[in-house]
């Protein structure tokens, strides 16, 4: 990982959650990440850098500077215009 | 005697499980309408609607979660799980690779393994794009999902979604949303007649004469959204719809009268006075 997106006191990384880049405390394991961003991680599921982290690794696997995270859940939706289509990234 | 039916000292019995149950995929559901979870005006209706609908599946899209908490939450808020089956859907997605990402982020939600697979392959009909649809099904029955494919009404499509796996091939009745009803009931019958797997009819269906008519074709059952949640009064269309399948499947295994174009007297033409 490159290590552009540090910030000067070391204290923070740069991640892509969602399509948005956020500074997150370095050194936060998956589950840590999602608390600290107030979710419930039972309702969500995380796809990091285009892979779909398993629920029981989300207490391991640690958010590095530069990864690309999904952070999806269910909502409400019937067909295609039932429901707002919102492109992730590839 | 037709199944869900039989006489018990002259009187006809009405099975009512055998007529509203739906079994797909190994799993034995409690009614043969099956109901989306979108464009409700507020959670509270959509519950309701849903409970008055009598559908034990409901269908889920899958979407990123809202950072900044300006939209919606996530549906389980609102939707209990030990309540309604939940059927992820590829709402939304217009390729096969698309798709099969979303299946793979909804089966990962740890509910079960199956799928309503979706790809759309035009914005303003929004008609499925069905070799898309084929190839999305292919990969993902392959990979353990248990496939509800949406595609046309076009019998060899059905036929090849069956052939690559899929659980139940699920035929419009007409475009997503548009609430025109039943618009080929021949093709949906020859589906019906040629497939082994489950035949479900998916979007189209406005009233609920349209779903009593989709029933009547033979198909094992219904999934719908909007004619519930653009109804004026969402849980009394929702009541409606429930009676309608029940009644259009009874009368399809009660078998119909054949039509024609000429009366027929119901009464004795003899013995009339002079």
């Amino acid at each position: 990982m490159s290590g552009a997106g540090r910030s000067k006191r070391g204290d923070t990384v740069g991640v892509r959650i969602n399509g948005e880049d956020r500074k997150v405390p370095r050194g936060l394991d998956v589950r840590s990440l999602l608390e600290w961003l107030e979710l419930t991680p039972e309702l969500v599921v995380v796809e990091r850098n285009l892979e779909i982290l398993e629920r029981d690794q989300y207490g391991s696997v640690t958010v590095e500077d530069g990864d690309a995270l999904e952070v999806v859940h269910f909502v409400g939706g019937g067909l295609a215009s039932s429901t707002f289509p919102e492109e992730m990234e590839s | 005697m037709t199944e869900g039916v039989r006489t018990e000292g002259g009187e006809t019995v009405v099975l009512e499980d055998r007529s509203e149950t739906l079994a797909v995929g190994g799993r034995e559901l409690g009614s043969r309408l099956i109901v989306g979870t979108g464009k409700y005006s507020d959670n509270a209706t959509m519950v309701e609607a849903i409970r008055a609908s009598g559908a034990a599946m409901v269908t889920v899209a899958v979407r990123r979660v809202d950072l900044d908490r300006t939209q919606e939450e996530g549906i389980l808020h609102h939707l209990d799980p030990h309540e309604f089956f939940l059927l992820a859907n590829t709402a939304g997605c217009y390729s096969a690779e698309e798709a099969i990402r979303y299946a793979r982020l909804a089966r990962a939600a740890g509910f079960n393994d199956f799928l309503k697979l979706e790809v759309i392959g035009d914005q303003e009909t929004l008609l499925p794009d069905v070799q898309e649809t084929i190839e999305a099904a292919k990969v993902l029955t392959e990979d353990g999902f248990k496939v509800m494919a949406y595609t046309n009404d076009d019998l060899v499509t059905a036929l090849r979604l069956e052939d690559v796996g899929c659980i139940a091939v699920m035929p419009l009745a007409s475009p997503i949303g548009s609430g025109l009803g039943l618009v080929n009931p021949y093709f949906i019958r020859e589906i019906k007649r040629r497939l082994e797997v489950p035949v479900i009819v998916d979007a189209g269906v406005g009233t609920a004469s349209d779903a009593c008519l989709t029933m009547e074709q033979g198909v094992d059952g219904i999934l719908m959204n909007t004619a519930l949640a653009a109804a004026d009064d969402p849980v009394g269309m929702a009541t409606a719809m429930r009676y309608a399948v029940r009644a259009g499947r009874l009368a399809f295994l009660a078998g119909r009268m054949p039509s024609r174009e000429i009366a027929v007297p119901s009464s004795p033409t003899r013995g009339m006075l002079d």
